[in-house]
């Protein structure tokens, strides 16, 4: 890519270009630049370093007053905040653990089945399965509290049917089963990402390589483990990646599932439901823009580790094949 | 092709795999749509019943129409919607073409400048964001929507249409300075319609993501007169819990226009994102 693109760079530049170059400072450059370049700086670079900023103060009298990096101190060691901090980040994490564990899995899985040269109906299936994905968060919320409720009674009635009705619980009442129960509606509707991405990585893999593989007898799901799966890896790293920014500012789902006080008793509170109770307040919770940057900037921090993580730790060791 | 590839116990065994998966993400939104229409009663005796002439009732909806202003909801979600979608459309395309056709001091910090908001989420400015709101007076206006999206927007705006403004042929541009086109006509008259097909993409993109946001709503317009249709029906539900007939048709009522832009987008969105655009 990279090759290519400075080739067209060399060439895209005629004699006529360069003579005007010369004899005047091209404005129109800065026209086409500065409404995007405005907008971005104004309405999300700033407020961005802006919100770092103001992680650093605190109101004293209604006074801005710089306190250093007090506010992370109480974040994370006064139980105060600290308590609700840790709780929030470490469903954070079971959050992306349990997206990557199924998530990731069934994406891959459908999109290599769908992949299969000669499957009728791909498209329809492709298009159906995707469907929960353009569903928002308060469609899809609601429709599983209605769903798995224990008063309209869907889930045990069709468990009963299976003869597994002693499994049913209101899951999404359950201090214990809230937050796997959200983790796999959000798994329901975010599948179609992953099935998307890898199944475009494996539509591109050259017919030749497979053939060369099945006159070496490697055919089936054998094929798949020992050819295909290697070659997607760069894909799988990048819905990681996505996965892992989307899971770290998730809130939608939770907020509208179970309100901003991710109940039952905060077990399904994770960090952008945390972030919007700090800073916006509820109920009796008054809000407090300067620990909300806090918790901003410690969320920013998080993502910044894990993208950096993959770029450098992954993505460099991962681009091996040329196809 | 070998035999193995297609014999008809695997594919038997696919289609199966497929149609349990495609009736496990059908299934809720089947089973809020079809409750939608029937009576209180139906809806607990039997949930997975079609509606029939016994149990048919449009009463959620009337109650949803009477007490939920969902046009005026709908009108802000299109408003914001398309708003953010032209800005981005436009802005992106300037500065993909600045990046793309022009060599100049900057041009490659510029780049990554704009590269840096496909990973870090606006959100995480949110508090910024909303006392700039205040201070400037946006606060329970689309615009302030509508500017979010479109800071959002541009960074993948950028990154996708300046790959594809540079696939757009020399020849043309030069054809048409040697005619004494202005940089803008050549830019609005020759690169942006050539890379429709892009445009489009990233209209889709953005589209469902902008349409389906609760947060920005939530702080930056709660009021009752800018509220997206996400949120009123958030708000609504949330009120209404104990009227399931009223819920249920609140649902589909946000589930609809979504489901229609996307059968009739659904084309453009998997092409765009099989065609490597996010890659």
């Amino acid at each position: 890519m990279a090759c290519c693109r400075i080739g067209v760079l060399e060439t895209g530049f005629s004699l006529l270009e360069i003579v005007m170059q010369a004899s005047r400072f091209r404005w129109h450059i800065v026209i086409f630049l500065a409404p995007a370049v405005i907008v971005y700086t104004a309405v999300m670079i700033f407020p961005l370093f802006n919100t770092l900023r103001l992680a650093l103060y605190t109101d004293v009298d209604q006074v801005r007053t710089f306190v250093g990096l007090d506010n992370f101190n109480m974040l994370f060691g006064d139980p105060r905040w600290s308590e609700q901090f840790w709780n929030a980040l470490g469903n954070n994490f079971k959050f992306f653990f349990i997206h990557m564990l199924v998530q990731n899995p069934i994406g891959v899985a459908l999109a290599a089945l769908l992949s299969h040269p000669r499957l009728r109906f791909a498209a329809l299936y492709r298009s159906a399965i995707f469907i929960p994905t353009i569903l928002s968060f308060v469609i899809v919320g609601f429709a599983w509290k209605l769903i798995l409720s224990p008063i309209w009674g869907i889930a045990p009635s069709m468990l009963d049917a299976v003869g597994l009705k002693s499994l049913f619980a209101p899951w999404l009442g359950k201090e214990a089963y809230a937050l796997i129960t959200l983790s796999l509606i959000s798994v329901w509707q975010f599948v179609g990402i992953p099935m998307m991405l890898i199944y475009a990585a494996l539509l591109s893999i050259p017919e030749e390589i497979l053939e060369a593989g099945e006159i070496d007898g490697i055919t089936g799901i054998n094929a798949f483990w020992k050819i295909k799966l290697p070659l997607i890896l760069p894909s799988i790293g990048i819905i990681s990646i996505l996965t892992f920014v989307g899971n770290f500012n998730a809130f939608d789902l939770i907020y509208a599932a179970q309100g901003a006080l991710a109940g039952p008793d905060f077990s399904t509170d994770i960090l952008g439901t945390f972030l919007y109770r700090t800073f916006f307040g509820f109920q009796l919770q008054l809000g407090d823009p300067y620990m909300g940057s806090a918790v901003a900037g410690t969320m920013f921090a998080i993502i910044l580790v894990g993208v950096c993580i993959y770029l450098f730790g992954i993505q460099t060791r991962l681009r091996r094949y040329q196809l | 092709m070998n035999k193995a590839r297609s014999n008809p116990v695997s594919a038997a065994a696919m289609h199966g795999a497929l149609i349990i998966y495609t009736l496990i993400a059908l299934f809720p939104v089947f089973v809020i749509l079809i409750n939608s229409f029937k009576s209180r009663r139906a809806i607990f005796r039997e949930p997975l019943s079609m509606p029939n002439s016994d149990s048919f009732s449009l009463i959620g909806y009337e109650t949803v129409m009477k007490q939920g202003d969902f046009f005026l909801y709908f009108q802000n979600s299109m408003i914001v919607t398309v708003g953010s979608l032209f800005l981005i459309l436009l802005f992106g395309s300037m500065a993909a073409f600045a990046l793309s056709e022009y060599r100049f001091k900057g041009n490659m910090i510029m780049g990554l400048y704009l590269a840096l908001g496909i990973m870090i989420p606006i959100r995480i400015g949110t508090v910024a964001i909303l006392e700039m709101m205040v201070a400037t007076g946006l606060v329970n206006t689309l615009w302030s929507l509508i500017l979010v999206y479109t800071a959002q927007g541009l960074p993948l705006a950028v990154f996708i249409l300046s790959e594809f403004m540079r696939q757009v042929s020399d020849d043309l541009k030069d054809a048409g300075r040697v005619d004494g086109l202005s940089e803008y006509t050549i830019f609005a008259r020759i690169v942006v319609p050539l890379v429709r097909p892009a445009m489009a993409t990233v209209a889709v993109f953005n589209m469902i993501p902008i349409w389906n946001d609760l947060w920005f709503p939530l702080i930056l317009a709660p009021a009752e007169e800018t509220k997206t249709l996400t949120l009123g029906s958030q708000v609504f539900i949330g009120q209404f819990v104990t009227d399931w007939n009223a819920v249920l048709s609140a649902l589909s009522m946000a589930i609809l226009p979504v489901l229609i832009l996307y059968i009739i987008f659904s084309r453009q969105l998997i092409r765009g994102i099989t065609s490597g655009a996010v890659k």
